[in-house]
C-alpha cells in the first residue's frame, strides 16, 4: 500500500504543478474484497484495489475540489487545472478560512486500527468460514444468506501550509441471516481485527432466531414496552447526529434548534463523540485534518456540545444563535470542503447504565413486551419531532410474564427519536454493534416503554 | 480498451475460467449546488478501471483495478479465477447461463447539448439566480440547489466474442426551499425531492425543466405549509402525482419483481420478496387499469434505466410486468433467466461502476397512461371527497414489499370535485397489492412523466444506481391516511 511519504513526494509534484494560493490533498486508496453467499452457496465473491486522489484549490477566498484515480503526470496536471477552474469561477465565500497548517494542535492518539491478520485474509480463507457458517444452517434445516468482508485501507490529507495526516485501517466484517420457512434470523458484526469475529457464534444466534420465529403470529398494533438489541437502537439513533452540527444549526434544519442546553431526554442518557475508544474506528482527524476532539454530546439527557468545522465555528460565534448553543471551537468533526453539511459526529459512543441489565434480565422484567433484534428502511417522518417510520425485522419476540413465548409478524412504527430516548427504562453494557442504517457505534441493548407500533405486515 | 480487455480474457482463459468478461469504465462527474446565496459545492470528478467477472469451477469470481497496465489488468484476471475458484468451494451446483448472441456494437444516448460543455459559471448563474428566487420569498429559511452531470463510456467484451462500446450522458438538477418557525421545518421541492429530475439527456434537460419559473411559487408553498391545518387522518380516496407514483413503483413494484431478491439472493441485505414464484400469471397484483411495464429501450425515454446492452452483453428489452392487473414476469439476468423457465435474460443486469459485479437492477419500470384523455384537473374534478399529494418526503417498506409507508410534502383536500385547501404532513400507508387493486383511475399520456431515481441503493458491497419510472397521476379508493403522525 502507499505510505505516508510517497504520499508526501505525490503531494510536491502537485504543488508544482498548481498556480492557486493553496491547494489540499485528500489521498485515499487500498484494497477490499467480499465474499457473498446465499441459498447455502457462495454466488458473489468480489475484489477491488483502488487508489484516488482529491484536489481542493483556493483562489481569492474561492475553492473547488476535483478527483481521479488516474496518476500519470498528464493526469495530475489535469485534476489540479480542473480544482482550479472550477474555483476560479466563483464569487469569493466570505466564509472560506485559509487552510490549516497544524501547528499548534494536539494530536488526538487512537489505538491502532490495522491487523496484518485482517489484512491478509484471502478468499480461501473466506470460503472456509462461509462453510461453517452453511454447515450451521445445514444442521438447523435452514438456508443463509450473508457476507463476510476485509480490507486494507489509507488515507491521507496534506496542504500548502505544511499540513499532513495519515491513518491506515483494516476494516472486517460479517453478517448472517438464517432464513427459514417462515422466519428468519440475523446477527451482524464488524471489527478492525478479524480475529475478534466469531462466523459460527453468530450463525448459531441467527439460526436461534430463525427457530424461535417460526410459524410468527399476528398480534394488534400498538404501543409495547420494547426490549432493542444494539443493532436497532444505532440504526434509530444514528438519525439524530447529523443534527448535532453548528451548520445544522445556523441553516435551520436541525431538530435541536433552540433546544441545545435543554433537558430533551431521560436522566440515564448519555452520549459522546469519541474516536479514542477502544471499540471505535476511523481516522483521528477531520476533512480538513483538524484532530477529533472527544465531545460529551448529551448528559444526563441535556443536550450539551454541538460539533463545530472550523468555518462553521467562526460563522457561529457571529451569528443569532451563539448564546444558545453552548460551547464553540472547532472539534474536527468537519467534512471535506467544500460542502453543505458541514459536520457531524460519527464516532458515537453510549454511556451505560448505573446498574446494566443484561438482555435476559430485561426479557425478565417484562410483563408485555416485544423483542426486537433488527430495524430496517428507517426513513425520517417530521425533521423536528424527529418522528422516524421502519420496519422490525429478522426476530421479532412477544415477551410475556417474563419469558419470550413465540414469534410475531413484523411491525411498523412511527417513533419519535426525542419521545423514545426519553423512555428507556433499562440499558445493558455498550458494544460496538453494526446495522444497515446507520454507521457502526458502541451502544447498550435498551428496552423502552410505550414504542409506537401503527401497523402490521403480512409476514 | 480492446486491448486491455482481451488481455483480461486471454489470461482468464489460460488460468481455467470457463466464461469471462471485462468491463473497462471511464467515468466523469461534475457536481454542483448552492445554500443560501452562496457555491455550497463545486466538484469534477473522473474514474477509470476494469472490473473481470469470471466462472471458474462452475462459480463467480470478480477482480477490479484502476491500473490499466497490462501487468496490473493480467494479474486482477488471474485474481478473479482465484476467486471463482474459493467460490467454488461452497456451492450447490454450478452456475448455468442462458445463451446470449455475442454482438459488437456502438451505442451513445442521444443527446442535444453535451453537458459538459456548458460553462460552470453559466451553471452556477442558473443555480444562484434560483436560489435567490427561493429565499425572495419572506419566511424561507434554507434554500438548496443542485446540478449533476455524468458521462460514462464502457467498453465490454466477453470469452463469447460480444464486444460493445456505449457511453450514457446522465443530467440532473432540483431545488428545495425550507421554512422552519416555532417547532416545525417544512420544505418544497422542484420538480421533486432528494436531488430533483434526471435523466440519461444532455443539458437540453435543464432548460426543459422550467427551474426559475417555479421557484417562487415553491418558496411561497414551503412557508403556507407553516400555517395549513395537518392532513386528516382516516380512510380516504388519494391521488398521488406523477413523481410520486414513480416512488410508489420503484419501491411496491419494481424491488418486489427482481428476481435475484425473488431467490433469496439479497436476503441478507436489500431483503427478499413476496412475488415467489408460483404467483407467476396467477397473481392479480392490480386492477384492470394497471399495466406496468420494465422498458430498457430507447423508445421507451431517456430513462436512467435506457441503455442498449446491459452489462452483460444482453440487448434492451421491453418485459410485460402487470399485464390489466395481472403479473407477468420478472427482471432477469442470464443466471437467473431458467429459473422461472425463460430462455433468454430480459437483460437487466447493470454494475455501478468498474469496481462493482453487475446484478439485477430496474430499468425503467412504468405505469402505463391511461387510454382514455383525462387530465389532472379533470381526475380532481370527477372526486368528490379526497386528498392529492405531491412530492416524497419519506418513503419506507417492508423487506419483502408488502406493507409500505409514504409521507409526502404537500397535500390538498379534494371536496366536490375541487382542490380546497392545502394540507401539510401528509402521509398513506398500506399493503402493495390491496394498493394497486384499488386503482380506479389514471390519467393519460399527456400528464406522464419518466422520472428518474438516481439514488436506488442494492447489493453488498452497495451499489448505487439510477432507475426510471413513467408514471401519470392515478386515483385510489379507500385508502389509510395518517399512520405516520398517529400516537396509537
Amino acid at each position: 500500500m502507499l505510505d505516508q511519504n510517497k504520499a508526501a513526494d505525490l503531494f510536491a509534484k502537485l504543488m508544482r504543478y498548481s498556480t492557486a494560493d493553496e491547494i489540499e490533498l485528500y489521498i485515499y486508496g487500498g484494497h477490499s474484497a467480499l465474499t457473498r453467499f446465499a441459498n447455502n452457496t457462495i454466488h458473489q465473491n468480489v475484489a477491488e484495489d483502488n487508489v484516488g486522489i482529491s484536489i481542493r484549490t483556493v483562489f481569492g477566498g474561492c475553492t473547488a475540489r476535483a478527483t481521479t484515480n488516474k496518476l500519470d503526470d498528464e493526469s495530475l496536471k489535469r485534476v489540479v487545472q480542473s480544482s482550479e477552474n472550477l474555483a476560479k469561477v466563483q464569487q469569493p465565500d466570505p466564509d472560506l478560512l485559509p487552510m490549516s497548517s497544524g501547528r499548534g494542535d494536539k494530536q488526538t492518539i487512537a489505538p491502532s486500527r490495522y491487523f496484518d491478520q485482517t489484512a491478509a485474509l484471502e478468499p480461501g480463507a473466506r470460503a472456509d468460514v462461509v462453510k461453517k457458517i452453511v454447515g450451521v444452517a445445514e444442521k438447523h434445516k435452514l438456508t443463509t444468506a450473508g457476507i463476510f468482508s476485509n480490507s486494507k485501507n489509507f488515507e491521507g490529507i496534506f496542504n500548502s501550509q505544511g499540513l499532513s495526516q495519515w491513518h491506515n485501517q483494516t476494516s472486517s466484517e460479517i453478517s448472517i441471516t438464517m432464513l427459514g420457512e417462515d422466519s428468519s434470523g440475523w446477527q451482524k458484526s464488524n471489527s478492525p481485527n478479524v480475529a475478534n469475529l466469531d462466523g459460527v457464534a453468530l450463525a448459531e444466534i441467527a439460526a436461534s432466531k430463525a427457530a424461535g420465529t417460526a410459524h410468527p403470529r399476528e398480534i394488534p398494533a400498538g404501543k409495547y414496552p420494547v426490549i432493542l438489541e444494539p443493532a436497532a437502537v444505532l440504526d434509530m439513533a444514528g438519525f439524530m447526529f447529523w443534527d448535532f452540527s453548528g451548520m445544522a444549526i445556523l441553516d435551520q434544519r436541525s431538530f435541536l434548534n433552540e433546544r441545545v442546553g435543554t433537558k430533551l431526554f431521560g436522566d440515564n442518557i448519555n452520549i459522546w463523540d469519541d474516536v479514542t475508544h477502544a471499540l471505535q474506528s476511523g481516522s483521528t482527524y477531520d476533512g480538513e485534518g483538524t484532530p477529533r476532539q472527544r465531545l460529551q454530546l448529551i448528559e444526563n439527557g441535556v443536550v450539551k456540545r454541538l460539533t463545530y468545522a472550523r468555518a462553521t465555528a467562526e460563522k457561529m460565534r457571529s451569528s443569532e444563535h451563539k448564546d444558545k448553543v453552548g460551547p464553540i471551537e472547532p472539534t474536527g468533526h468537519g467534512f471535506l470542503l467544500p460542502n453543505e453539511m458541514g459536520e457531524a459526529p460519527m464516532n458515537i459512543v453510549f454511556g451505560g447504565a448505573t446498574d446494566p441489565k443484561t438482555k435476559e434480565q430485561m426479557i425478565a422484567s417484562t410483563e408485555k413486551g416485544i423483542l426486537i433484534t433488527r430495524l430496517w428502511y428507517i426513513r425520517e417522518v417530521d425533521p423536528y419531532q424527529k418522528i422516524l417510520t421502519g420496519m422490525t425485522r429478522d426476530g421479532t419476540f412477544y415477551v410475556e410474564n417474563g419469558k419470550i413465548q413465540y414469534g410475531v409478524r413484523n411491525f411498523r412504527f412511527n417513533e419519535s427519536l426525542i419521545h423514545m430516548f426519553s423512555n428507556v427504562e433499562e440499558m445493558g453494557t455498550p458494544v460496538r454493534a453494526s446495522g444497515e442504517e446507520s454507521f457502526d457505534m458502541v451502544v447498550p441493548p435498551m428496552k423502552v416503554k410505550d414504542f409506537n407500533f401503527t401497523e402490521v405486515t403480512k409476514f | 480498451m480492446k486491448q486491455i480487455a482481451e488481455w483480461a480474457l486471454n489470461i482468464a482463459s489460460q488460468k481455467g475460467a470457463s466464461y469471462a468478461d471485462a468491463r473497462a469504465v471511464s467515468d466523469r462527474g461534475r457536481a454542483l449546488a448552492t445554500k443560501n446565496g452562496r457555491v455550497g459545492s463545486a466538484s469534477d470528478s473522473e474514474s477509470q478501471g476494469i472490473g473481470i467477472r469470471v466462472l471458474a469451477d462452475g462459480a463467480w469470481g470478480f477482480a477490479a483495478c484502476d491500473d490499466l497496465s497490462r501487468a496490473s489488468v493480467e494479474a486482477t484476471a488471474s485474481r478473479a479465477v482465484e476467486i471463482g475458484k474459493a467460490s467454488a468451494r461452497v456451492k450447490q451446483h454450478d452456475v448455468r447461463m442462458a445463451g446470449e448472441k455475442p454482438v459488437v456494437a456502438e451505442w451513445t444516448t442521444p443527446y442535444k447539448v453535451d453537458p459538459f460543455t456548458t460553462s460552470v459559471e453559466q451553471n452556477l448563474e442558473l443555480l444562484l439566480k434560483i436560489d435567490s428566487e427561493l429565499r425572495s420569498v419572506k419566511g424561507v429559511t434554507l434554500a438548496e440547489t443542485n446540478m449533476n452531470f455524468r458521462r460514462e463510456e464502457q467498453w465490454f467484451a466477453s470469452s463469447e466474442g460480444a464486444n460493445i462500446h456505449q457511453t450514457k450522458y446522465t443530467t440532473g438538477a432540483g431545488y428545495a426551499a425550507y421554512a422552519f418557525a416555532g417547532s416545525e421545518i417544512q420544505k418544497r421541492s422542484y420538480p421533486t425531492s432528494f436531488g430533483g429530475q434526471w435523466q440519461n439527456k444532455g443539458y437540453e434537460l435543464i432548460e426543459e425543466l422550467k427551474l426559475i419559473e417555479n421557484a417562487q411559487r415553491i418558496g411561497e408553498e414551503a412557508v403556507a405549509l407553516l400555517k395549513v391545518d395537518k392532513c386528516p387522518e382516516g380512510n380516504f380516496t388519494i391521488i398521488l402525482e406523477s413523481a410520486q407514483l414513480g416512488l410508489q413503483i420503484h419501491e411496491s413494484i419494481g424491488h418486489p419483481i427482481e428476481l435475484d431478491r425473488v431467490l433469496g439472493m439479497e436476503a441478507n441485505f436489500a431483503g427478499t420478496s413476496f412475488l415467489t414464484l408460483d404467483k407467476l400469471r396467477t397473481l392479480r397484483y392490480g386492477s384492470e387499469l394497471v399495466n406496468v411495464v420494465a422498458d430498457a429501450r430507447q423508445e421507451h425515454g431517456p430513462g436512467l434505466g435506457t441503455f442498449a446492452y446491459d452489462d452483460e452483453g444482453v440487448p434492451a428489452q421491453c418485459t410485460p410486468i402487470i399485464r390489466n392487473g395481472l403479473f407477468t414476469g420478472y427482471l432477469s439476468s442470464r443466471e437467473t433467466a431458467h429459473m422461472v423457465g425463460l430462455d433468454r435474460s430480459g437483460g437487466t443486469l447493470r454494475a455501478e461502476g468498474w469496481n462493482r459485479l453487475p446484478i439485477i437492477r430496474m430499468t425503467n419500470i412504468s405505469i402505463l397512461p391511461g387510454e382514455k384523455p383525462l387530465t389532472l384537473e379533470q381526475l380532481i374534478s370527477d372526486t368528490d371527497h379526497g386528498i392529492y399529494m405531491q412530492t416524497n418526503r419519506s418513503w419506507s417498506i417492508d423487506d419483502k414489499r408488502y406493507n409500505f409507508q409514504f409521507g409526502c410534502e404537500m397535500g390538498w383536500e379534494i371536496k366536490n370535485g375541487k382542490r380546497t385547501c392545502m394540507v401539510k404532513n401528509p402521509s398513506y400507508s398500506g399493503i402493495t397489492t390491496d394498493f394497486w387493486n384499488s386503482m380506479d383511475a389514471i390519467c393519460s399520456a399527456d400528464e406522464w412523466t419518466l422520472w428518474g431515481t438516481p439514488n436506488c441503493g442494492k447489493g453488498q458491497p452497495q451499489q448505487v444506481m439510477g432507475t426510471g419510472h413513467g408514471a401519470s397521476p392515478a386515483r385510489f379508493r379507500n385508502i389509510k391516511v395518517g399512520s405516520a403522525y398517529k400516537q396509537s
